[in-house]
């Protein structure tokens, strides 16, 4: 099989021909005839001017096929075709090109199964930019969020795309740093840290965490950025990895270090839509408040909003405590919570960190009778359990 | 004038037209503002306005990410003056001075036609507010009463952006019409609404989709034909306010769709095969399809009444001086002059039908109406869709534009839905089986119960295939204020 393409397509079975995207459209790439209103996949460019004008939602729909749809197919339908077997990796492509999908793929591993996305998230836009046709950001900050005696350098960048850039929570961009031969190097996926609506809420800036790693190639690339400097991002990526838009859903987030950074995005989420329906709950492990990303904000946040758990391994005179450490003290929280279908668990941190907190959830669950692998398989085919390390 | 895609949210008044360094119109839209809010306030009832409803905002006119989803209260919205971006160097797109630089200013020979316009456009937008005030309270879904409130408001919106055009360009004059404009009620003896279709009540569901499907169409070729005007601050007017029309459409179409998709499905499992069989189709507690048919006679007919007289001079005179353009003006490749151009029209000689040839200038409404009916016809072809996929034996259809028609050349003559004259007392007798009757209205009306269980819906219509901003299908649209 040929290189698979992403295709946009119009849902003729929703739509109701106001044309109003073909009024958008900058190109042309979109017309009409009595019938339907079809999409040239040659000349569409994502540019995603049409989505937002359209009142209906029959416009954001999206294929991947190794041969585009044409015109006169798409005039002829009556309704949208399945997805093909094209990309048929169970029921989410979280991408389509192969380096990042197996990097998804590995991250989302720890799940022990397919993963999927809560019933309720938004659809999320994914592949809009590739390694070989990505998007040039801006940086409009580089912000260390660690102490500089804390042997750690987390950084908080934030990037400025022309125009929105559709990204959910949870989902990861991959960046593209320059090869000494003018080529990139392949994508490193990093997950953003703000909400869908910007790191300011309409401006669409979206922020990454990213720690500086000894030798690390992308990571001292991303971490030496100065403000106004270009870079090349490919994504969204990430289809599962979300969070449920249903307020009444209840959220228990477990991380460390830089896995913090969908949660710090969940939760900005949450907090500035209207305020009401299910608690969170964050356990978050470092070796110290110093070397903690987002310490400081983390602390401001009430504790009706946000209970938190900061769990630290490394204060002297202490003794060293984990995150599963402090799962399995607060057992009876935990229990209450795994209890009720309408919470979601989310697990993204160190590849290091899973085995622990997997034992923890087995006593938990024990502690109440309850086999924790049947209950971990049927909250993830729920959509409700999310494991991404690295 | 500043001029910006984003909107200023400085002012009590959000805009994009520099409203804070233009004192003299803020300050009137500032007066005018409390009038408005009390003509909302009266409207709409007490419990919904103090409930928490998720609508959209304008933020930007700019096409990429316009609007913005949030919980609001209604009197709390936003209700602002938008206009479309300006486009650089443009021209008057017809009529004699076609060619020429667009006018950004009212010109004086044209000052009282344009006003005209102005004012009968915006004496719809509120008249739709007021037929459809008590609604919420038989909503079928919370995702429906949104709906209706989006709709609402979005009118509301739209005749701030009349009043603007009023107050800015047309001093006294202007603001006496705008304060009018909260004077007229729908359906009010003493100052009703200007245009028939607007004075008639919107007494249930099925006649809101059919109101938001066929009569804000007629809105919707309005405003294409006067976003083509030369008079620049009224086409980009009008071009913001298309953007939010769509969504109108989308809630007829999509309404009458559901209504007949439950109908169809009710009729498949209780094993009904006869649509005519209206007693036992009824008794399934689902609205009859030749019922649906009846009111669909009803809202076109009605609606088509609204494009005036098929030869009209006002027509042609508007066109000619460049203040209204036809639909799609910039894509039609003629003169953009109609010097010499003909068009067919229906007319009646002894009693039938006769196509006549008149000059094209004096048919532009005509030519607008084919538009529309054209524009209409699509939807039906889906509903028709929705019935065949279902394996009813049943064909919606619009009716012959001669039937039922109180303006034009066919007011008053007694022709049926399939453009045949029927003799007076065939007319009479046929007329139960061609309009909705008082019992029909009655039926209707026995089964607007309020549904309002996130995600449930009333019996008689079928859930939407997709939610509202992307929402989940048991997401609460409105948050009901509980006294």
């Amino acid at each position: 099989m040929g290189e698979l393409v992403k295709q946009h397509l119009i849902d003729p079975e929703i739509c109701i021909r106001c044309h109003s995207c073909e009024s958008a459209c900058p190109i042309g790439a979109i017309e009409h005839d009595e019938r339907n209103v079809v999409v040239k996949a040659e000349a569409c460019n994502f540019c995603m001017s049409c989505i937002p004008v359209c009142p209906t939602g029959s416009i954001d729909n999206w294929r991947v096929v190794a041969k585009p749809y044409a015109l006169a197919d798409q005039y002829g339908w009556d309704e949208l075709p399945a997805q093909g077997p094209a990309a048929a990796n169970e029921d989410a492509i979280e991408a389509t090109d192969a380096t990042v999908a197996a990097l998804l793929a590995e991250a989302h591993a720890g799940a022990d199964g397919a993963s999927r996305a809560p019933a309720s998230a938004p659809k999320p836009t994914v592949n809009l930019y590739t390694p070989t046709k990505p998007i040039e950001a801006t940086v409009q900050g580089n912000y260390r969020l660690t102490a500089e005696s804390s042997g750690a350098d987390v950084r908080h960048i934030i990037l400025n795309f022309e125009g929105p850039f559709p990204v959910l929570e949870g989902q990861t961009l991959g960046v593209l740093a320059p090869g000494e031969d003018g080529r990139a190097h392949a994508p490193r996926l990093y997950s953003v840290s703000s909400p869908r609506d910007g790191e300011r809420p309409g401006f669409y800036n979206v922020s990454i965490t990213v720690k500086r790693e000894p030798g690390g190639l992308c990571s001292n690339y991303v971490c030496d950025l100065r403000k106004g400097d270009k870079v090349k991002i490919a994504g969204p990526f990430g289809s599962t990895f979300l969070m449920p838009d249903d307020p009444q859903a209840r959220l228990l987030m477990i991380c460390t270090g830089t896995g913090a950074a969908p949660f710090r995005a969940f939760t900005m989420r949450r907090q500035r839509a209207v305020q009401r329906g299910g608690d969170m709950t964050l356990f978050f492990g470092a070796r110290a408040p110093d070397s903690l990303p987002y310490f400081g904000p983390l602390n401001k946040i009430p504790h009706r909003v946000l209970r938190k758990h900061l769990v630290y391994s490394r204060i002297p005179g202490a003794p060293k405590e984990y995150v599963q450490d402090r799962l399995r003290v607060e057992s009876e929280e935990i229990a209450e919570m795994l209890g009720d279908p309408r919470t979601h668990v989310y697990v993204c941190g160190l590849r290091g960190m899973e085995a622990g907190v997997e034992q923890a959830f087995v006593n938990i669950a024990e502690s109440i009778g309850v086999s924790w692998t049947a209950m971990r398989d049927a909250m993830r085919e729920e959509g409700r359990y999310h494991i991404e390390t690295y | 004038m500043t001029d910006t895609l984003d909107v200023n949210y400085d002012t009590l008044i959000p805009n994009n037209v520099g409203l804070s360094s233009d004192r003299r119109v803020l300050k009137a839209l500032e007066k005018w503002h409390p009038g408005y809010i009390n003509w909302w306030n009266d409207l709409i009832p007490e419990r919904f306005q103090k409930s928490q409803v998720y609508l959209r905002t304008a933020v930007s006119v700019d096409p990429k990410g316009w609007a913005k989803f949030d919980y609001v209260k209604m009197p709390e919205y936003r209700w602002g003056v938008l206009l479309a971006p300006a486009v650089e160097g443009r021209k008057i797109p017809c009529g004699e001075h076609a060619g020429e630089p667009a006018w950004q200013e009212a010109p004086g020979e044209y000052r009282a036609m344009l006003r005209r316009l102005i004012v009968i456009q915006g004496d719809t937008e509120p008249a739709s507010v007021e037929q459809q005030r008590f609604l919420g309270l038989t909503a079928p879904s919370l995702y429906d009463l949104r709906n209706l409130f989006q709709v609402n408001v979005e009118e509301g919106r739209h005749l701030w952006a009349m009043v603007y055009l009023l107050h800015k360009y047309f001093g006294a004059d202007g603001r006496e019409e705008a304060d009018d404009l909260l004077r007229r009620r729908s359906g009010s003896e003493e100052a009703p609404r200007m245009l028939g279709a607007f004075n008639e009540a919107t007494p249930d569901w099925l006649s809101f989709f059919m109101f938001t499907y066929f009569t804000d169409r007629d809105g919707k070729m309005q405003l294409e034909s006067l976003a083509q005007s030369g008079f620049d601050p009224l086409s980009r007017t009008c071009r913001f306010m298309l953007t939010e029309e769509a969504h109108h459409m989308f809630v007829g179409e999509t309404g009458v769709g559901r209504i007949i998709e439950r109908t169809c499905a009710a009729m498949k499992e209780a094993g009904v095969e006869d649509p005519y069989e209206i007693d036992r189709v009824r008794a399934l507690g689902v609205i009859d399809l030749p019922t649906i048919q009846k009111k669909l006679n009803l809202h076109y007919t009605l609606s088509l009444d609204l494009f005036g007289q098929e030869v009209s001079t006002n027509a042609a005179n508007a066109f000619n001086a460049g203040i209204k353009g036809r639909y799609m003006e910039h894509r039609l490749e003629d003169d953009h002059k109609l010097v010499n151009d003909s068009y067919r029209v229906w007319g009646v000689e002894n009693g039938a039908l006769v196509q006549q040839t008149v000059p094209a200038l004096t048919a532009i409404n005509m030519r607008l109406r084919d538009d529309y009916t054209r524009d209409a016809a699509g939807g039906v072809a889906r509903w028709n869709k929705i019935i065949e996929k279902a394996g009813v034996a049943f064909e919606t259809k619009l009716p012959h534009e001669a039937f039922n028609r109180k303006i034009g050349v066919f007011a008053g003559k007694t022709f049926g839905p399939e453009g045949k004259l029927a003799g007076g007392a065939e007319y009479d007798a046929s007329l139960k089986d061609w309009l909705p009757t008082k019992a029909d209205g009655d039926f209707i009306q026995s089964l607007m119960k309020p549904c309002y269980e996130p995600g449930k819906y009333a019996g008689w219509i079928a859930p939407p295939k997709l939610g509202i901003d992307n929402k989940p299908g048991d997401f609460e649209y409105v948050q009901l204020h509980m006294a």
